[in-house]
């Protein structure tokens, strides 16, 4: 049986056929199902994909087609299959973080930004791979084994969300849910060539995203333009009552302000977009470098005006950022003992119980981060660690603060210091870590970033970066959407 | 022994329950004795992805409480997370507060006998409780009940300003008594929505430092407390006399065997690793608001004990009894007003109507007898229009039909007559049936008044006010 | 600042962690090689962050007493590991001295 092909589709695209009857949501949800097996999405391949119930899925599907027909209408998401990775809380398909720890967990409720999909017609086909709770930058962290790079099968995906932007590179969905803790969509979306955002820290409700530290998480759509991703974001953003860090902002509609500047011969005129040295340092990559610079090039031409600005804490966002993540995800992690639910070892003590069930459910860079995270808490180091990475985290804030108090209404830069690396190349953990330094800053800043194809090199590819401020997500799409289409087909090339 | 030597230094943290409807940080029922993990939710159950939101009217108690204790209020708290872990806390964290506590700095004045002494209090500070966890339900495992869970809590944390088990059981008495008074809890230490931890040393009189304190806990009622610190001081004045040291430790009381037991917990391996809850921002009160708790803080017991006093002109006595409960004393007031006889309505109170309350086992709230109607009653009886046995009898009806005294007075018949027409014709019937009684009393022998009287009443079939009785026979006497 | 074995150990403990003794050095090796990465921040000057007080505006947000519970659409036992007449059920505390000494004051 063949399906049509849809892979190539936006998401805003295939929703306008189903909700105009021209493709049923059957058939829009069976032509992922086939793509996704064509593609080898599952575990014996590309490992993208944990969980995925056809059935269940052709029965929403189904279910959607019926509420259509009474409704006259479907949403802006008819039918549209999403993939979500697997520390966001789904009805009816695992939540495992793929982590032994919640082997065969399936939550009693669903994430908000799942529900808010869900809503406007959209159907979970696919739950996705991911570095165990989070906690990686190449989705090889994960206790179901690495996923790998639809573009290129011996590298990494990127990560935590490798499984999410591999899923919407492979043409399998048009629009997946990440996490960002410290880059974990925009890295993953720069390794596979496709968009991904991370939004103003408290637009889009934790509620649902299994925590991994607290005052840094984001969930974040990852899509293969920026049209999609700011649909996306539109719709799962907004004030939830389950979530006390999510604002009561008004959310801004995107898309209507940066569609009608498609015709426009300067979209970005009287725009100012800051380009920080820090973020182009000697290791960059040369060929990321050009990259950069011909996309500079661009955004000039399309009327802003480019300057360059200083983020003097730039290199302090990773030391800051290894201390508070993992003491909030020391505690965050604490919940998963085995008394209520997740996977238990049998023992006849209580203590070892705990000791056993935790160790044995946890990965070795889950522990690492634990135990490094317990001790920068532990009395006496507190204040060194804890306390004292916070003020520096204010310095970072500030830097962003003073550039965007300056006129400076975007910043540009690279997503990653490299292109995606060779499966099992990184092992040094700092090393890893390193791989999140241009993104880290965003996420402790609380300020919204994305990363969007602006070329190839060597035939993998690279993210450009697009950094806001606070709430200021309008700005960021328009600059990503008008340098997106000025790029054209070079995005990908 | 010779624990006169020593002095006792006491200081208490006091866990209470607020009582509100659901939890501190979910809408799940705060019920007692609900089936076990009925009242759970993904977020009390700290099911993966779950995030608290605080309850409002949990700030608006721990407030007022905090308040009620001569608190400084600070505009902003910091709720953070202390981490340890144990089967009925499902996060692995209590939130609580830290470093920047809801109010600090205040204090409770206590009654110690021979005066008044005030004591501090440090901090009261907002935070959850744990669940229940039951270890005898069955063999070699233990149950876990997570109802509790998230029940919000506030602690008072005191200075070490007491000095004896005494006045450690009187500050737990006023605090109990002032947070009744507030509504802000079932204050039950039976129920466990109270619970008393208390740090006691020993030290030499007239030494300025504190000696090394233990920590008493799993004490079950106030005078269990006493018993406790009674216990420890002796046991710490023991040691000092033979020169050796009291070692920092956490100490288990046995109510049963009337001893303590050491805790096996080693010291030091309590780190809570308290940070700032990222999951909630900094709780601002606002001045509008905060006016708005101030203005919902009722009179309190010290205040109204005095205005009793003052008012009523009862004794100190009454005043104890009648202020021991908030609602009895509100009870009290309104009958001692309606009636205008303060003294007669103090004597109801604490006699029938207490009694009709214990018997019937409703709460005070719902007791049938309602003081307006209690003061029509009081108010019978002093202008003479029932006899006091009467009045017994109406108020036993009132408890059992509910209807108005003078209803029931009207309906049985029991309205005294202090008409002299008709007394006067009662005598006059009494004494022609009488005729030996009535000659040998109208001839001077007064001791038969008494007989005569009753022979009035049991004719007027109670009705007859016995005072005018007795005044008419007697001018009747004189007149003979 | 160097993290020791003892550390670890300690750290372990905290954490509900049981570390084989053969990883024990590895991690402290580990552990020390990601913390010299943090000693940069020890030098940083950030008095101009400490001294800054603000008051924040935002409080965090309080909810109804009278908002009900979220609704679970599958129940307790369809993930419970073990759970009996409704309880939870774990191993049992060694002794009830335990159980008391291992509660949070």
């Amino acid at each position: 049986m063949t399906f049509p092909d849809f892979s190539r589709l936006s998401a805003t695209a295939l929703a306008a056929k189903v909700d105009g009857g021209n493709v049923s949501p059957l058939d829009s949800i069976n032509a992922s199902l086939a793509r996704a097996r064509e593609a080898g999405a599952g575990r014996e391949s590309l490992n993208l994909i944990l969980w995925s119930n056809e059935q269940l899925a052709r029965r929403d599907a189904a279910s959607l087609a019926e509420g259509m027909n009474r409704a006259g209408k479907g949403g802006r998401l008819a039918g549209i299959p999403i993939a979500v990775k697997d520390n966001l809380a789904t009805l009816g398909l695992p939540t495992t973080c793929a982590s032994k720890i919640l082997a065969g967990y399936v939550s009693p409720y669903e994430a908000t930004a799942v529900a808010r999909l869900r809503e406007e017609g959209a159907i979970v086909v696919a739950k996705t791979n991911m570095d165990e709770f989070a906690m990686g930058s190449s989705t090889e962290n994960s206790a179901y084994g690495p996923a790998r790079n639809p573009i290129d099968l011996r590298r990494v995906p990127g990560g935590s969300s490798g499984g999410s932007a591999g899923a919407v590179a492979a043409g399998i969905v048009p629009l997946a849910l990440g996490s960002e803790t410290g880059g974990s969509v925009r890295q993953p979306a720069a390794f596979c060539g496709v968009v991904g955002v991370k939004p103003t820290y408290g637009r889009v409700s934790r509620f649902g995203l299994v925590a991994f530290a607290s005052s840094l998480d984001q969930i974040g759509p990852i899509a293969r333009n920026v049209d999609d991703a700011a649909l996306a974001l539109e719709i799962i953003s907004g004030v939830d009552p389950n979530d006390s860090t999510c604002s009561s902002r008004k959310v801004d509609t995107y898309r209507d302000e940066f569609l009608p500047l498609a015709t426009s011969a300067e979209p970005l005129d009287g725009m100012t977009i800051g380009v920080p040295e820090e973020y182009f340092p000697e290791m960059l990559d040369p060929g990321i470098r050009a990259l950069c610079e011909r996309s500079i090039d661009l955004l000039k031409s399309l009327g802003a005006k480019v300057v360059d600005v200083k983020m003097p804490n730039t290199a302090l966002a990773i030391p800051v950022y290894y201390i508070i993540a993992p003491a909030e995800a020391s505690s965050n992690l604490a919940r998963f003992d085995g008394v209520r639910y997740g996977a238990r070892a049998e023992t006849a003590a209580l203590r070892d119980m705990y000791a056993e069930t935790r160790s044995k459910g946890f990965g070795d860079e889950v522990t690492r981060r634990i135990l490094l995270g317990t001790y920068v808490l532990s009395a006496g180091y507190y204040d060194a660690y804890y306390r004292k990475a916070q003020s520096v985290r204010g310095l970072i804030t500030r830097d962003f603060r003073d550039a965007f108090g300056r006129g400076i209404d975007a910043l540009f830069t690279p997503t990653t210091p490299t292109t995606a690396f060779a499966i099992g190349a990184l092992t040094d953990p700092y090393e890893m870590y390193m791989s999140d330094i241009f993104t880290v800053t965003a996420n402790l800043a609380g300020v919204p970033a994305m990363s969007l194809p602006i070329g190839r090199v060597g035939g993998l590819p690279v993210g450009g970066q697009i950094i806001a401020s606070h709430f200021c997500e309008s700005t960021m799409f328009r600059v990503a959407y008008a340098l997106e289409a000025a790029l054209g087909g070079e995005a990908h090339q | 022994m010779t624990q006169g030597k020593y002095e006792m230094v006491v200081g208490l943290e006091v866990h209470v329950q607020l009582k509100t409807r659901s939890k501190a940080f979910c809408g799940c029922s705060t019920r007692f004795g609900d089936p076990p993990n009925t009242n759970t939710c993904p977020i009390c159950l700290a099911l993966p992805g779950a995030l608290p939101v605080l309850n409002e009217k949990a700030v608006e108690l721990a407030a007022r409480a905090a308040l009620a204790l001569g608190c400084t209020l600070h505009p902003v708290s910091v709720f953070a997370r202390k981490n340890y872990f144990y089967p009925d806390l499902p996060k692995g964290y209590q939130i609580s507060q830290f470093d920047k506590p809801l109010a600090t700095a205040g204090s409770v004045k206590v009654d110690v006998g021979d005066g008044e002494k005030s004591i501090g209090v440090t901090r009261v500070h907002m935070e959850e409780d744990a669940g229940k966890s039951l270890h005898d339900r069955y063999p070699s495992a233990t149950a876990i009940d997570l109802n509790r869970a998230g029940v919000p809590l506030i602690e008072i944390v005191s200075e070490p300003d007491m000095r004896s088990s005494k006045e450690a059981g009187a500050y737990l008495r006023t605090l109990r008594q002032i947070l009744q008074y507030l509504a802000v809890s079932d204050v039950s230490m039976e129920e466990g929505s109270l619970r008393v931890d208390a740090n006691v040393s020993a030290r030499p009189v007239g030494q300025k430092e504190l000696g090394t304190k233990t920590e008493m806990k799993n004490m079950n009622s106030f005078s269990g407390v006493e018993r406790a610190l009674e216990y420890e001081f002796a046991r710490q004045c023991a040691l000092l006399d033979r020169g050796e040291q009291v070692s920092q430790q956490t100490l288990l009381w046995d109510a049963a065997k009337g001893e303590a037991r050491v805790s096996r917990t080693k010291e030091g391996s309590h780190d809570y690793r308290y940070f700032p809850e990222p999951d909630l921002l900094p709780l601002v009160l606002h001045s509008e608001w905060l006016a708005g708790i101030k203005a919902s803080v009722p009179e309190l017991p010290a205040d109204r004990k005095k205005r009793f006093t003052d008012e009523y002109k009862l004794g100190n006595e009454d005043i104890e009894k009648l202020t021991a409960l908030p609602l009895l004393s509100d009870y009290f007031e309104a009958a001692a007003r309606i009636s205008g006889e303060p003294k007669g309505a103090a004597n109801w109170v604490m006699g029938d109507v207490q009694a009709a309350i214990n018997a019937s086992g409703v709460p005070i709230s719902e007791f049938r007898v309602r003081p307006a109607d209690l003061g029509q009653l009081i108010k019978l009886v002093a202008d003479g229009l029932v006899s006091r046995s009467a009045a017994k009898v109406i108020f036993g009806q009132m408890v059992e039909t509910g209807k108005p005294a003078a209803q029931i007075a009207h309906d049985l018949s029991l309205v005294q007559v202090g008409d002299d027409g008709a007394i006067t014709g009662w005598i006059d019937e009494v004494l022609a049936e009488h005729p030996e009684e009535a000659k040998r009393y109208l001839a001077g022998e007064k001791k038969l008044q008494g007989v005569l009287v009753g022979f009035v009443m049991k004719k007027s079939a109670g009705k007859a006010d016995p005072k005018r009785v007795n005044q008419l026979l007697t001018s009747r006497a004189g007149a003979g | 600042m160097a993290v020791t074995q003892a550390d670890v150990i300690h750290v372990a403990e905290l954490a509900r962690l049981a570390l084989p003794a053969e990883r024990l050095d590895h991690l402290v090796s580990e552990l020390n090689g990601i913390l010299a990465h943090m000693d940069v921040l020890e030098k940083t000057d950030t008095s101009a962050i400490d001294s800054n007080v603000s008051v924040p505006v935002d409080s965090t947000p309080l909810r109804s007493d009278s908002s009900g519970p979220l609704p679970m659409l599958t129940s307790r036992e369809s993930f419970a590991p073990s759970i009996r007449d409704g309880f939870f059920i774990v191993p049992r505390l060694a002794t009830h001295e335990d159980a008391a000494a291992d509660t949070a004051p």
